[in-house]
């Protein structure tokens, strides 16, 4: 039985899946981009669940007592404080893999905007992004 | 100053790129980027220095301490790496500002200056960092402008082997990361210390131990894919090929090496020799792959027309060479791996530059139309016969000192068959550079337009990595007291 507990993981592994087989199956490069990018998404994906832990909250840190500050927000801060000291402590998910995550996006968006324009080049360069044609053009060279 | 040697090596290069890419024009762009790889060059001899009189240099990045901060390791392994990284990019940002302007587009030196401080920026970066995920980080920052360096090559060839470098790359760096966060999920830390000590525990306890092996395949997939070895080589011939001859001398002599050189972090500090060799028996999967990629590789290079294809299977048999060393799991044997390391950026380095001056004259680098250049070149075919006596590993050269260790290595370890292999690997090396020296020495040229020899700011770099591969060659006690302690370290003999 697929326990649901690890419905996140299941998820993670298809996605990944998906991805890797569009990259190394598809002849389109934008489709092989696409392939990459879905098959990087799902260890964002991977990576934001191991952080999260079971009843936790987000990991915005709560100060009991406000300090200073107007209006509403700090209104809002005390509150859930009080509400929290009742619970002796706190819990928060573990923020380190969603900051993690943070830089592998940018790194993501890095790689898809290299590749996109190695395509337009590639476009250019050849008229096709079809792998097997520019094979061909190559041996024919 | 000093005391922040560590991250100026990495963050100098890094300022400096986006200013040569900013001012975009190719002279000054030229001069940023060689004051970039000379300062890098200086700090890694002042840091090789420093580490081997006092020890392991641990730098807390903005102060942050360890678990929560990002620190810097700098062992005698990380030092002598930066060194060779370093001293690669400073002699090859010499080299490239003729061989660039020749084969590059006016209007792109500029990115491509900023493209080359950057990839220096991430190799170096990967070699000194202590934490697992800044390392992906670093990668990523060389891969990426290693990518767009290649895809400059004047070939359009040159875009599509990028191109399968980039998708291949990213899916070893994407498999990185997955190693990575297995084991921050189990261990909780990113710290190569601290993942150190708490693997072993975990692996003990048995809970948990299945995902820590799984961390483990991931990461030495994803390495092996970003260090060319057989069979996860297939981007490095092509890419190689097509990238413009200033960009393959200088990426061949590094970004594999730095590779090799995160293989062995991994396995020798962070999971730790005996988990690596002796629980997932690494070398009996290391070991076959290496010996496949010395034969097979080479004689795939033997059957080239392309001289830089040539040598690029070529590389993917000597990295064959320092896998091999790796895969015995012992002092000698690793340290024989990191000489060769060492050794190959001198030689292969020399190679690739000597082609790169017949490129700047000739236009080609095929090998009939390289008939007669030993009489019209003479300078730069006596390089490249230079680094190819070193490439079959002949005595006084540094191609010799890595074999002699490695055939030590072998038959400490009883493997007689590694050794034969190691001789037969010679043997087609021999081969292979002998096609090249018979075709430009012994045929004559059809038609007699005169070809001169390759300009001084192009020969003086390539020189100057032969004369190195000599150097050391004679002298090789520097370079294995270096390795011999750096595997020491790695095999933890030093605690």
């Amino acid at each position: 039985m697929i326990s649901f507990a690890l419905f996140n993981y299941w998820a993670v592994i298809v996605l990944m899946m998906v991805g890797f087989y569009a990259l190394i199956s598809r002849d389109n490069l934008v489709k092989k981009l696409i392939g990459l990018n879905i098959f990087q998404t799902s260890v964002i994906m991977m990576y934001v669940s191991f952080g999260k832990i079971s009843g936790g909250t987000a990991p915005i840190l709560i100060e009991s007592g406000g300090h200073g500050g107007d209006g509403h927000g700090v209104q809002v801060a005390g509150d859930a404080a009080h509400a929290m000291r009742d619970n002796a402590e706190i819990l928060y998910s573990n923020p380190i893999p969603h900051v993690l995550m943070l830089t592998a996006i940018v790194v993501g968006v890095a790689t898809l905007a290299l590749g996109l324009s190695l395509v337009v080049r590639i476009k250019e360069a050849y008229g096709t992004i079809e792998e097997d044609e520019i094979t061909r053009m190559d041996n024919a060279a | 100053m000093s005391q922040n040697l560590p991250a100026l090596l990495v963050v100098v290069p890094m300022m400096l790129a986006p200013i040569a890419a900013l001012i975009n024009r190719s002279g000054p762009a030229w001069v940023i980027a060689t004051s970039g790889a000379w300062f890098a060059f200086g700090a890694a001899v002042q840091l090789l220095r420093r580490v081997m009189t006092e020890g392991m240099i641990v730098y807390s990045l903005g102060g942050w301490v360890a678990p929560i901060g990002i620190e810097y390791r700098i062992d005698q392994l990380a030092a002598f790496v930066t060194l060779i990284v370093s001293a690669i990019a400073a002699v090859g940002v010499l080299y490239a500002r003729t061989s660039v302007a020749s084969e590059i587009e006016e209007d792109r030196h500029a990115l491509f200056y900023a493209a080359f401080l950057l990839n220096v920026c991430g190799l170096l970066g990967i070699a000194i960092t202590g934490d697992v995920f800044n390392v992906f980080v670093f990668l990523e920052i060389s891969s990426l402008s290693a990518y767009s360096m290649i895809a400059l090559g004047q070939d359009r060839r040159a875009l599509t082997s990028a191109f399968q470098y980039l998708i291949m790359g990213s899916v070893g760096a994407t498999f990185i990361v997955i190693g990575i966060g297995l084991l921050f999920v189990m261990t909780g830390t990113l710290g190569m210390a601290d993942l150190a000590e708490r693997i072993p525990a975990i692996w003990a306890s048995g809970d948990g131990d299945r995902t820590i092996a799984v961390a483990f395949t991931f990461l030495t997939v994803g390495v092996t894919l970003k260090l060319a070895l057989f069979p996860l080589h297939l981007w490095l011939p092509n890419a190689y090929t097509y990238a413009p001859s200033a960009v393959t001398g200088y990426m061949a002599a590094t970004s594999t090496k730095v590779s090799i050189y995160l293989l062995l972090r991994f396995f020798f500090s962070v999971f730790g020799v005996e988990f690596s060799f002796e629980q997932m028996r690494l070398d009996a999967i290391l070991m076959p792959l290496a010996l496949v990629a010395i034969l097979a590789m080479s004689s795939v290079a033997i059957y080239q027309s392309n001289v830089k294809r040539l040598l690029a299977f070529s590389s993917v048999a000597q990295i064959g060479y320092m896998i091999l060393g790796i895969s015995f799991g012992s002092v000698i044997g690793v340290a024989a791996g990191i000489i060769h390391l060492f050794n190959h950026a001198l030689m292969k380095g020399a190679l690739f530059m000597a082609m790169g001056c017949v490129m700047y004259r000739i236009g080609s680098v095929r090998i009939e139309d390289m008939k007669g250049l030993g009489k019209s070149m003479p300078w730069t075919m006596a390089a490249f016969v230079g680094g190819g006596l070193s490439m079959i590993g002949v005595p006084m050269t540094v191609g010799f000192v890595s074999k002699w260790y490695l055939l030590q290595a072998a038959i400490k370890g009883g493997n007689w068959l590694a050794a034969v292999v190691v001789v037969v690997g010679s043997l087609m090396a021999l081969v292979y550079i002998w096609k090249v020296i018979e075709v430009a020495y012994f045929k004559r040229r059809e038609n007699d337009d005169p070809i001169e020899e390759a300009p001084l700011s192009l020969l003086i770099p390539t020189w100057t990595l032969v004369a190195a591969s000599f150097w050391f060659g004679i002298d090789a006690g520097t370079t294995s007291d270096v390795a011999m302690s750096a595997a020491e370290s790695l095999l933890g003999m030093m605690q």
